[in-house]
């Protein structure tokens, strides 16, 4: 379609022609060019998107540790009562052989600041769990607290004046010992997954959410799964064509396109109000998950089925089969490949929803894995938001870090999704 | 102690299954084959409904309504002086102590009649528990005796399982019609709630929205605290935003993808867009706030410009960004939907293929192009987490796109996190803001599905 101004022959196309030829060519590149652009620009977008949260969560996957001596003396730890010693103390005298020489209460507490304000708890379960150690030295990795740990990172500009950092002089300077002692390691964050939430960046973990998100799911998955076969099979293969048929048809296609939050305030409203179910709980979660992803699963499962040829029914037919032992135990198992993927796929849109689980609760400050469907619990969307609003600087690696995390289930579930659809669906 | 009830009857839905088989195969067994009507399956298919179903709708229907008919109970047999004058923030308080106390959790000397309650408590929840299992259990065994009772040769079991499967499927259909039922009823009831405490017209042409305050100092409405005006105001600036950036890039990409590029590009980009589509809001809504507000923050410093740190353009531009592949892939359909003969034809007159995509494609596909839009719309005007944590609080009669707005999703969530009661004006007017919402979404999706429906057929 280069050149669609033939020439007649003898007449050279006059330089009127040329010139409006010229303009139209312009035109064309323009607009080709637009296109370039804004997808240019979408894509670009993506990709800053992508590269913010990685610069910004990568850190967050390590943890600065230091190596600290605590001595366990009898008189703070009764052997016979291990959990009920004055940890506390415990904690101070460890701190306080950190950094040789004399010091004032005062230094005392800012030196103690090093380490984690949990460190105590983490020292009772140490002794609770090796009460041996009890009148010898317990030599722990303690993770050190938020300012610290993003000192060790660098990202801390050591260059600001001392009065508009968080850590004055003294305390690098304390830190900087350490760190030339040998004290100070990095090593893998394992603590991102098997701690739940805290109000202390360097000891909040996802566990919790990841449980959380895991009830719900199960349970969005154990209602919209059947439930979605049952009336995409119903509509496909034996409503009558009629009025009624056509206003759920309407129905379903409009209720993929409420808004999320709708569903919950339904939820708030129902379940919660009417039913008298607990806030917070995974199960109320998981109902209103499920609520959203029918639809999806039905207009998969009815597109799954629409693709199973005819002939495979009127054979079932032929051979004197009923028209639910056809649908049984020949259409349902053919179309199965494709509901699978449409189902993995509504699933993970339910992962990443975040406005209903807000409404009904779901973004409790839990400091301990939910041990049920009725326990109050966070998910993994609504543990970003409830980061995200957090003032201390870890937590917005924590945050960038938890994002990558759901991202990466995300992936998953697409890719098994994707995976299914290649290997199992058939062309007829 | 659901979990046990649920467990009790799947098993015993198993055994009923194999007594109803084995019933079957010793009919098929007894030599007159021909006269047998269903196979054994379905005689075991069919005991095992009338065992398992009945105790499972009562269980779930237990399940759902225990609580608020214990809690009734309960209240009921308290003493008057603790319940006359109580409202239902006090109701709750007091039998959500009296639970605690049931179970062993307490944190204050309780007085004698909580004490009291917590005991009658815990002797109702034992008979409950002893109840509901021997309810269950004989429904289940009376349902085996029945259904084994009535299984014979001749008996059209597989019709019987059959209507109960066709029962449970139209049930299931019907699951999205009462859902939209359910949308609808709360909506509207705990909106006219709200609308008896807030005059509408007060609601819909109020400029001042201060809901926070007009619960602290005891004030209701009147007083013009709930004029949702600059609300809906702040959500259609942000949605404009977000339209400037979603129409023109997904247009434009939907043009090149369908007339420009190769097959190669338009494999590889399409799927990258989608990507757009799939990330979630909160993701979204942290890069707003990490990301494009600082920079829209910075640039507005560079050229003079006051910037709110949660300014309006921020949220508009990352959800017009997640909004591209909505307009672009229902752009690339409705262009794809237009016959192939009319492009041809444009081409073959010697238009060159913007010419053909502007003046004759684009034409012909706008109804369903509009479609899209519109259906993108509604999605940008129901979308929520982007704003809740890029957008503002304060409603303020305002559309500088630098300054911060807030939206009907934000207020919604931001009345009812936390602590909500179901008589405060406050909680209710979340549900108001909700009501309007879901009409303005529903009304734009009909709209749009009409349209698509209606282009699509044009051309079939």
């Amino acid at each position: 379609m280069t050149d669609t101004a033939v020439p007649s022959p003898g007449h050279a196309p006059s330089a009127a022609t040329l010139a409006r030829r010229r303009r139209r060519y312009a035109a064309d590149r323009r607009l080709r060019a637009y296109g370039i652009i804004a997808i240019t620009f979408a894509l670009g977008l993506l990709a800053t998107l992508v590269a913010s949260l990685l610069v910004s969560g990568y850190p967050a996957f390590t943890q600065t540790f230091v190596r600290v001596d605590f001595p366990i003396s009898e008189d703070l730890v009764d052997p016979a009562d291990p959990a009920e010693g004055n940890f506390r103390k415990i904690m101070q005298e460890g701190v306080s052989t950190l950094i040789p020489g004399e010091h004032s209460p005062r230094e005392l507490r800012a030196m103690a600041g090093i380490l984690t304000n949990n460190t105590q708890f983490l020292l009772r379960d140490a002794v609770v769990a090796d009460p041996s150690v009890i009148g010898g030295t317990l030599t722990m990795k303690v993770p050190v607290s938020d300012p610290f740990d993003q000192l060790n990172k660098g990202l801390v500009d050591r260059n600001t004046p001392e009065d508009r950092r968080r850590l004055n002089d003294t305390e690098i300077g304390w830190f900087d010992a350490l760190a030339d002692e040998g004290r100070v390691s990095r090593s893998f964050n394992w603590g991102l997954f098997t701690h739940a939430d805290s109000r202390f960046p360097e000891m909040a973990g996802l566990k919790g959410a990841i449980v959380g998100s895991f009830y719900a799911l199960l349970v969005c998955f154990l209602i919209s799964f059947p439930v979605g076969i049952a009336a995409a099979v119903y509509l496909e293969e034996f409503a009558p064509k009629n009025r009624a048929t056509d206003i759920i048809e309407v129905n379903i296609n409009n209720l993929a396109a409420v808004p999320s939050i709708v569903f919950g305030l339904l939820g708030l409203a129902v379940f919660i109000q009417i039913f008298g179910l607990p806030r917070s709980a995974p199960l109320v979660g998981g109902m209103v998950l499920s609520l959203m992803t029918l639809p999806t699963i039905i207009i998969v499962t009815r597109n799954a089925l629409k693709a199973v040829p005819p002939s495979i029914r009127e054979a079932g037919y032929g051979v004197g089969a009923s028209q639910h032992q056809v649908t049984m135990h020949h259409v349902l198992p053919l179309a199965m490949p494709g509901i699978m993927t449409g189902t993995i796929i509504g699933l993970a849109q339910a992962l990443g929803e975040t406005a209903p689980l807000l409404l009904v609760g779901m973004n409790a400050f839990i400091t301990s894995p939910p041990g049920g469907l009725l326990d109050a619990s966070t998910a993994l969307p609504t543990q970003i938001f409830i980061w995200a609003d957090s003032p201390e600087r870890g937590f917005v690696s924590r945050t960038s870090a938890a994002i990558i995390v759901l991202l990466g289930f995300l992936i998953v579930m697409n890719a098994i999704a994707i995976f299914l659809r290649q290997r199992l669906e058939r062309t007829w | 102690m659901f979990s046990y009830l649920f467990l009790t009857i799947i098993v015993m839905s198993a055994v009923a299954f194999f007594v109803g088989q084995a019933t079957g195969k010793r009919f098929a067994a007894a030599g007159d084959t021909p006269d047998m009507h269903s196979l054994p399956s379905y005689h075991g298919a069919y005991v095992a409904v009338w065992v398992g179903i009945p105790s499972l709708v009562l269980v779930l229907i237990w399940a759902l309504f225990q609580s608020s008919i214990i809690d009734s109970l309960l209240w009921s047999s308290l003493p008057d002086h603790l319940t006359s004058g109580a409202d239902a923030a006090n109701r709750s308080l007091l039998i959500s102590e009296i639970r605690n106390v049931a179970e062993g959790r307490i944190f204050s000397e309780p007085t004698p009649e909580v004490l009291a309650a917590a005991e009658r408590l815990n002797g109702w929840q034992a008979l409950v528990r002893i109840a509901g299992f021997v309810v269950v259990l004989a429904m289940m065994v009376a349902g085996l005796f029945f259904a084994r009772a009535r299984l014979a040769p001749r008996f059209r079991a597989r019709n019987s399982v059959e209507r109960f499967l066709d029962g449970f499927m139209v049930l299931c259909a019907l699951a999205a019609i009462i859902t939209t039922i359910g949308i609808v009823v709360s909506l509207v009831y705990e909106a006219w709630a709200f609308f008896k405490l807030v005059p509408p017209q007060d609601f819909f042409f109020g400029t001042k929205w201060e809901p926070q305050i007009a619960i602290r100092s005891d004030q209701i409405a009147g007083q013009g605290a709930f004029g949702a005006l600059p609300v809906f105001l702040g959500t259609l600036v942000i949605s404009v935003i977000a339209m400037l950036v979603a129409i023109p890039t997904g247009i434009y990409t939907a043009i090149y993808l369908n007339e420009y590029a190769s097959k190669r590009v338009r494999q590889t980009v399409k799927p990258m867009l989608e990507i757009l589509a799939g990330v979630p809001t909160v993701v979204y809504g942290f890069f707003a706030v990490l990301t494009v507000a600082p920079a829209i923050r910075e640039a507005g410093g560079l050229l003079g410009l006051a910037t709110s740190p949660n300014s309006a353009l921020a949220a508009g531009l990352v959800m017009g960004t997640m909004i591209i592949p909505f307009v672009s892939s229902l752009s690339d359909d409705a262009l794809n939907a237009v016959p192939r003969s009319m492009r041809d034809g444009s081409l073959a007159m010697g238009a060159t293929p913007g010419e053909t995509m502007l003046r004759v494609m684009l034409p012909a596909a706008l109804p369903g192009i509009m479609g899209g839009v519109l259906l993108a719309l509604s999605r940008a005007i129901g979308e929520t987490m982007i704003v809740v944590m890029a957008a503002g609080l304060i409603a303020s009669l305002n559309v500088n796109p630098l300054d911060s707005v807030t939206t009907v999703t934000v207020q919604i969530v931001t009345l009812l996190t936390g602590d909500t009661e179901f008589d405060s004006p406050k909680t209710l007017a979340a549900f108001a803001l909700g009501l309007v919402l879901f009409l303005v979404t529903l009304g734009l999706n009909v709209i749009a599905l009409g349209i698509v429906r209606r282009y699509r057929e044009q051309y079939e």
